[in-house]
């Protein structure tokens, strides 16, 4: 097994709501620990709100945390001193979004995006600028480089102006690359060259990619673990085989049984989501977060809350039911 | 074996009378051809889903059936005709009966459809007013009941739209597509912007629905692995056209044309082996200026220049649908020459 690029340990975001006198907090991460290793995909799977681009964002240092730590090879994050610690970190781990149509400037050429942060990060001398700015447009694949590195991001479909925010940030030789939903505004057709994509540059530059997504499938097809969040807390996590295979978490089991699976079309299982929500709580009591939803619930649900537990070595689940943690049994 | 494919017995696919059915529509978009020479039936009671990649004149097709394009779109040629009577001659009296009362419409995103700043309730009983002589105590009582019907509470008459969440109103923009009883209800993008979880509740309260009502739904999305659990027939369009119609079943089982080939690839399976898909590769093209012969024909990888007798078809000779099994409609020339 590969060394942990990040460590994140304890993560937690709180955001303050409501109004001066009744204040109370939205817990919208809670307590969400994993490691990024170097060339795997880690997939990040939850409905919208579960927390998933909060934690994304966490890590890429455009939110602080409210507590725990993120360790960029063993070193704390947060205590980056200084301008230049700040920038080792951001080259270091690099982040795409989802909409490629909003994060490229539409006055400037796409050689213009690329070379920025080649220049700002000081990655080659500049008069190989131009020659690596095509090199790393030919490695996302869009040919003629040189053509394609004059042209302004209107002329792009939406999947070749991905892969140019992907070039973008393959400039600058990161360790980590969180890649939040970069292919849910894309054509069914071109997702799979973007999926196709990310797995090639975690093997070849051995980069550990964190895939935030809400399609199971798709986290099938390309990773290798899976963290399941739901409100704010992680309540799965394993490799994505095992974990989809046989999921321990009900809510894990909900997910899988919604989505729809081309590979098995036919299936009459009814899907019931109960009242329950999965977006973050606000100031959540004690007690399993997805017990108004739970078909396993038992007494123990509503008092205590559930931490993860390993019932198999590294497949980890928050469930009183189906994985017992030795503390409270 | 081709015996098998045909999905309803003979006698029932007869039995079920056309509601809708689109001859050579086409469309047009100033200079760009949006939609060209389309043919599409939907009889009684049916799920039809229509599944192609943005821009391929899937919304073109919704926004025509109801006659809602947006200039400078218009019909250009074909027909639109709802139970034989054409749609595209209709004058603004008759189209006024002819919306929501025959034909009603759920958009991508409808939940934003709303008025912020009224009462759902109050939504209903436009709607029911618009179109009927009824007291708004009574059309109260009808919404509260059709609300129930989507399963949301129906004290929830007097929230406003931002009190619900994207799923509830979503709903409710169904039960009021629904309020008036059409027999045809053109879905577009229904649940995309919505989680899987309540994408599938919601998909199964339309099923339900269906069921007790009997009306058809004309299902537009670019999720074919969703229409393959839910449509009864599913068509395939590509750059304006249709390129493949038969029932869900035989679409996920064999799959004739490249593209319904390369687009079912596109969606890796949740269970069984994981293979690496390829995608299609390229991009569609500009409607402004379609590629002669085959629209297809650049990005397939069934176009090769060796096979000189077919390539010049394919890059020459515009490929029409043909039926080639009961209900199994490919505009190919490669399955043609198959045949």
């Amino acid at each position: 097994m590969s060394a942990a690029e990040l460590e994140v340990r304890g993560l937690t975001k709180h955001f303050a709501v409501g109004r001066a006198l009744r204040r109370s907090r939205l817990h919208a991460v809670d307590d969400v620990s994993f490691e990024l290793r170097a060339g795997t995909v880690t997939a990040l799977v939850g409905e919208s709100g579960s927390g998933k681009s909060t934690v994304a964002r966490i890590l890429a240092r455009l939110l602080e945390p409210t507590s725990g730590l993120v360790l960029f090879r063993g070193d704390d994050a947060s205590q980056a001193r200084g301008r230049g610690d700040e920038l080792r970190y951001r080259s270091e781990v690099q982040i795409i979004f989802q909409d490629p149509f909003d994060s490229l400037n539409p006055v400037k050429t796409v050689g213009h995006h690329i070379e920025r942060p080649l220049r700002i990060h000081g990655m080659v001398p500049s008069r190989q600028i131009e020659g690596r700015v095509h090199e790393l447009l030919a490695s996302v694949g869009l040919y003629p480089p040189a053509e394609i590195a004059a042209k302004y991001p209107h002329e792009l479909s939406g999947g070749q102006r991905q892969r140019v925010n992907i070039a973008r940030v393959l400039g600058v030789e990161p360790r980590v690359v969180l890649a939040d939903e970069p292919t849910s505004m894309l054509d069914v057709s071109i997702r799979i060259g973007i999926l196709n994509l990310m797995r090639k540059l975690a093997e070849e530059h051995d980069i550990a990619f964190l895939y935030v997504t809400h399609d199971l499938a798709a986290a099938r097809y390309v990773a290798d673990d899976i963290l399941v969040m739901y409100a704010g807390q992680i309540v799965e996590q394993g490799p994505v085989e095992e974990v989809l295979a046989e999921p321990l978490h009900p809510y894990t089991r909900l997910l899988l049984a919604a989505a729809p699976d081309p590979g098995n079309p036919v299936r009459p299982a009814r899907v019931e989501r109960g009242p329950g929500r999965a977006s973050a709580a606000v100031e959540p009591a004690a007690g399993c977060r997805f017990l108004p939803r739970c078909p396993l619930a038992v007494a123990l649900c509503s008092e205590v809350t559930p931490q993860l537990a390993e019932p198999h070595a590294g497949h980890a689940a928050r469930c009183h039911v189906t994985a017992p943690s030795i503390v409270t049994v | 074996m081709i015996a098998e494919e045909a999905t309803l017995p003979v006698p029932m696919r007869e039995k079920a009378e056309t509601l809708l059915e689109l001859r050579g529509l086409q469309v047009d978009y100033g200079r760009a051809r949006a939609v060209d020479g389309v043919d599409l039936k939907i009889r009684q009671g049916e799920i039809v889903g229509l599944a192609g990649e943005s821009g391929c004149g899937k919304t073109t097709i919704a926004s025509s059936v109801l006659r809602i394009l947006r200039p400078p779109g218009h019909v250009a040629g074909g027909s639109i005709l709802f139970r034989g009577e054409d749609i595209v001659a209709m004058s603004d009296a008759e189209l006024r009966r002819f919306r929501w009362r025959n034909v009603s419409i759920v958009f991508q995103g409808a939940m934003n459809a709303l008025n912020p700043l009224m009462r759902v309730g109050d939504q209903f009983v436009d709607t029911l007013r618009a179109h009927e002589r009824i007291d708004k105590r009574r059309a109260l009582v009808r919404a509260g009941e059709l609300l129930d019907m989507v399963g949301i509470d129906p004290r929830r008459l007097r929230a406003y739209p931002h009190e619900l969440s994207g799923g509830m109103r979503q709903r409710v923009i169904i039960a009021i597509a629904l309020s008036l009883t059409p027999e045809l209800i053109v879905m577009d993008e229904p649940t995309t912007a919505l989680d899987v979880v309540v994408q599938r509740e919601i998909l199964q309260q339309v099923d339900a629905l269906k069921r007790e009502f009997g009306f058809a739904v004309l299902f537009i999305t670019h999720d074919v692995s969703l229409l393959l659990e839910f449509a009864d027939r599913i068509s395939i369009m590509y750059a304006g056209e249709i390129v493949e119609t038969t029932s869900a079943k035989s679409l996920a089982t064999r799959p004739l044309h490249p593209y319904t080939q390369g687009l079912l690839a596109s969606f890796p399976p949740l269970t069984g082996p994981v293979t690496r898909l390829t995608g299609i590769p390229g991009a569609p093209p500009d409607l402004r200026d379609p590629p002669a012969g085959c629209r297809f024909h650049p990005r397939c990888p069934h176009c090769l220049p060796e096979r000189l007798g077919l390539y010049t078809r394919q890059t020459t000779e515009r490929p029409v649908l043909r039926e080639l099994a009961p209900g199994h409609e490919v505009a190919c020339h490669l399955v043609e020459g198959d045949a």
